[in-house]
C-alpha cells in the first residue's frame, strides 16, 4: 500500500523582493494503483510540484508524506534512498547516459544495489521486454529513435519495480504514434498496480489518466476522477467523472 | 553494472578528457621520475668516481702524545716509541655491521731504515689492494714481488736510484722494481715494500703500524662505519676523513634539494591540471550527475565515481611515468656525465613510491571535483539544462 499526501506544499524561489512563489499551497492525496495527470500551462508550477512529489526539491512550507514517511524530514542520504526504493523517474528529455548500453542504462538504479551481476542484467533485460527493447539492449542511446530512448528512460525507471512512476512530459518531445504507444505503456504499468505521477501539456496524454489535477499560477484549480474501464489501448470509456472535492484547494 | 562500471564506461566515452587529465599527471611523474633517477645515476657514477681518491677511513694505534708534523713538515727531533696494532686483529672490520660497505682494508707497516748513509721511512703495504686506496699512483716499472722495493720519486732522487738498483739491507739483497711518479704526497720521500718483507726488515711480524680503509659507497655512514671498527678494535684510535665525506654529501644534498624542489613544482603544475579538468569533466556531467543523484545515489556513492576515475588514471599515469621517466634519464645522462655505463636499474622502491605518489596526486586533486559531483542538487542539476 502506497498512499501519496501533500498537505500545503508551498515552493518559493529566491529571496526578498525577488522572492517568485511557484507552488501556493497545494494540498492533494492519492492512493495506491492512481494513474494522475497533472496540467496546466507553462509556467503554473506542475513541474515544481512534480520534483518536490519526487523528493528532489524541498517544499519552503508543507509536508509530503508517502505511507507514513515524512519524505522531507528525510535527511540528504535518507531520502536519496527514499527516491531509489518508491519512486522511478521519467524525464522529458530522457536523460539516458550516453556512454551506456540501453541495458546499461537499464540498470544504473541497481549499480548501487548489492546483487548479482547476473540479477541485475536478467532484471534490466525484462525491463527492456517489458517496454519492447529486447533486440536493442546493447545499442547505445544515439543508436536508437526518440521513442525508443523513452522507452529506454521507462525501463530505468521500472527496472527495480518502484511502486511510484513520476512522468515529467514523457510525450513532449515525440510525435502523436509514438506518444500513444508510450502512454499504453504507461496505461500497461498502471494496470500492473503501479501509482503514476504524469506532467502534460497534452489532452490526448491526459486521457489514459484516472485523474486530473489542473494548476494555475502555483494553485490546484481543479481535481476530476474518471472512473474507466480499460478496453484496448485508445479505447478507454469513461463510466464516470465526478470532482474529488475536499481533496484539493479549488 | 557497478558504479566502477560507471566510471569505465565514462573513462572509455570520453577518451580525450581522460588523456588530458593522463597527460597532467604523466608529466609530473615522469619528471619525478627522471629528477630522482638521474640524481640516482649521479650519486652513483660520484661515489664510483670518488672511490678513487682511495681511502677514507684510518686505524691507528691509540697513542697519548700530540703530534708535532703538519703538511709533512716535523717540528723538531721528536721520536716516541710508536705503538703497533696486531695484524690479525684488522680481520675483525669484516664483522662490522656495514662490513659491505667496505671497499678496501689496506694494513701497512711504518719504519725507519738507513740506506747509503741516510734515513729512509720504509712503507710495508699490501699491493693487492694499492690500486683501491692508491688509484693516483704512477709507477715506472712495476710493483715490487719478492724482495723488491718501489720507491717514491723524491727518496730515489735523494738516494740516488733507479729501477733495477740493488741495495743490500740487514744481509738481504733488495731490487728497486720501480719508482713512483710525483705524486705530491709524503708517498714520494719512502721506499715501498710488500707489508711481510718490511715486517721481516723491521723485525715486526705479524704487527702493522696503521691501516686504511676505504669505504666510499652511496649513503655510506661514514661516522657510524668508524664507531663500528671503533667497537671491534678498542686498542686503535679510529678516524674519517671528514672533508672529503662531507664534501660529497654536501653536493649531493644540495643536488638532492633542488630534485625535489623541482619535482615539487611540476607535480603542483600536474595536480592543478587534474583538478582543472576534473572539474570541467563534472560540470559538463551535471545532467549525469543529476540523474544518478534523481535515482537514488548518495553523495558518497557519487565520489566513488569520480575519484574511482582519477584513481584508474592516476594508476596507469603511474606505471606510464615509471617507464617514461627512465627513459627520459636514461637520454639525460650523457648530458651529465663523460661516464659511458652509468647504471640504471629498475628501483622497485622508486616504482612503488611513485605508483603511490601518482594515486595520492591523483585522488588529491579530484577529491574537490568529485565533492562538487556529490553535493549537486539533483533538481537544480537537471534544471539547469
Amino acid at each position: 500500500m502506497n498512499t501519496m499526501q501533500a498537505e500545503n506544499l508551498i515552493k518559493q524561489y529566491g529571496v526578498g523582493e525577488t522572492t517568485v512563489t511557484a507552488v501556493r499551497g497545494i494540498s492533494f492525496g492519492m492512493e495506491e494503483g492512481d494513474f494522475v495527470a497533472i496540467m496546466g500551462e507553462s509556467g503554473s508550477g506542475k513541474s515544481t510540484l512534480l520534483t518536490m512529489l519526487g523528493a528532489l526539491n524541498t517544499p519552503t512550507e508543507g509536508r509530503y508524506l508517502v505511507d507514513d514517511i515524512d519524505v522531507y524530514a528525510l535527511g540528504s542520504e535518507q531520502r536519496a534512498e527514499f527516491r531509489r526504493e518508491f519512486l522511478g523517474f521519467v524525464f522529458q528529455s530522457f536523460y539516458l547516459i550516453p556512454y551506456l548500453s540501453l541495458i546499461e542504462n537499464a540498470m544504473l538504479p541497481l549499480a548501487t544495489v548489492r546483487m548479482s551481476a547476473k540479477d541485475k542484467r536478467s532484471m534490466a533485460q525484462a525491463a527492456l521486454d517489458r517496454v519492447g527493447l529486447a533486440d536493442k539492449a546493447t545499442r547505445l542511446p544515439n543508436q536508437i529513435s526518440g521513442g525508443e530512448q523513452e522507452r529506454a528512460a521507462i525501463a530505468r525507471a521500472i527496472v527495480n519495480e518502484p511502486p511510484i512512476l513520476l512522468a515529467d512530459e514523457p510525450t513532449g518531445n515525440l510525435d502523436t504514434k509514438t506518444s500513444q504507444e508510450i502512454m499504453r505503456l504507461f496505461q500497461g504499468l498502471n494496470r500492473e498496480g503501479v501509482t503514476i505521477v504524469m506532467v502534460t501539456h497534452s489532452l490526448d496524454a491526459a486521457e489514459y489518466a484516472d485523474r486530473f489535477l489542473r494548476i494555475s499560477d502555483g494553485l490546484l484549480i481543479e481535481d476530476e476522477r474518471h472512473v474507466k474501464t480499460y478496453g484496448m489501448p485508445g479505447e478507454q470509456q469513461y463510466q464516470e467523472h465526478k470532482p474529488m472535492a475536499g481533496l484539493g484547494r479549488i | 553494472m557497478t558504479l566502477r562500471t560507471i566510471a569505465l564506461c565514462n573513462l572509455k566515452r570520453r577518451k580525450a578528457k581522460a588523456a588530458f587529465v593522463l597527460v597532467g599527471l604523466l608529466v609530473g611523474i615522469s619528471s619525478v621520475v627522471a629528477f630522482v633517477s638521474l640524481v640516482d645515476a649521479l650519486t652513483m657514477d660520484i661515489n664510483h668516481k670518488l672511490e678513487k681518491y682511495g681511502a677514507n677511513i684510518l686505524v691507528l694505534p691509540k697513542m697519548e702524545n700530540l703530534s708535532l708534523t703538519y703538511g709533512g713538515l716535523s717540528l723538531g727531533g721528536f721520536s716516541f716509541d710508536m705503538q703497533e696494532i696486531r695484524q690479525k686483529d684488522l680481520q675483525k672490520i669484516e664483522t662490522i655491521e656495514n662490513a659491505g660497505n667496505v671497499a678496501a682494508v689496506g694494513p701497512m707497516v711504518l719504519g725507519p731504515l738507513q740506506i747509503r748513509g741516510r734515513n729512509v721511512l720504509l712503507a710495508g703495504v699490501d699491493f693487492e689492494v694499492s690500486s683501491y686506496l692508491r688509484p693516483w699512483w704512477n709507477v715506472q716499472g712495476e710493483l715490487p714481488m719478492g724482495q723488491g722495493v718501489l720507491a717514491g720519486s723524491e727518496a730515489a732522487r735523494i738516494l740516488g736510484i733507479r729501477q733495477g738498483d740493488r741495495f743490500g739491507i740487514n744481509d738481504r739483497e733488495l731490487l728497486v722494481t720501480g719508482i713512483l711518479e710525483p705524486t705530491g704526497s709524503q708517498d714520494d720521500q719512502i721506499l715501498f715494500a710488500s707489508l711481510t718483507l718490511a715486517q721481516s726488515i723491521l723485525g715486526k711480524e705479524g704487527r702493522i703500524s696503521m691501516a686504511e680503509v676505504a669505504a666510499l659507497c652511496a649513503g655510506c655512514p661514514i661516522e657510524e662505519m668508524v664507531r663500528q671498527i671503533s667497537g671491534v678494535l678498542p686498542g686503535a684510535k679510529v678516524m674519517a676523513i671528514k672533508q672529503v665525506v662531507e664534501g660529497r654529501m654536501e653536493t649531493l644534498s644540495h643536488l638532492r634539494k633542488v630534485v625535489y624542489g623541482l619535482s615539487g613544482l611540476v607535480m603542483a603544475v600536474g595536480a592543478l591540471v587534474v583538478l582543472v579538468t576534473m572539474m570541467g569533466s563534472v560540470r559538463e556531467r551535471t545532467s549525469e550527475f543529476g540523474i544518478f543523484r534523481a535515482i537514488g545515489y548518495k553523495k558518497s556513492q557519487m565520489m566513488q565515481i569520480v575519484l574511482f576515475e582519477a584513481s584508474i588514471i592516476s594508476v596507469l599515469a603511474g606505471v606510464l611515468g615509471y617507464i617514461l621517466g627512465l627513459g627520459g634519464t636514461r637520454l639525460a645522462i650523457p648530458f651529465f656525465t663523460e661516464s659511458h655505463h652509468v647504471p640504471l636499474h629498475f628501483d622497485p622502491m622508486l616504482a612503488g613510491g611513485v605508483l603511490a605518489l601518482a594515486l595520492v596526486l591523483g585522488l588529491v586533486s579530484s577529491t574537490y571535483p568529485a565533492l562538487q559531483a556529490a553535493r549537486m542538487d539533483p533538481n537544480e542539476a537537471l534544471r539547469a539544462l
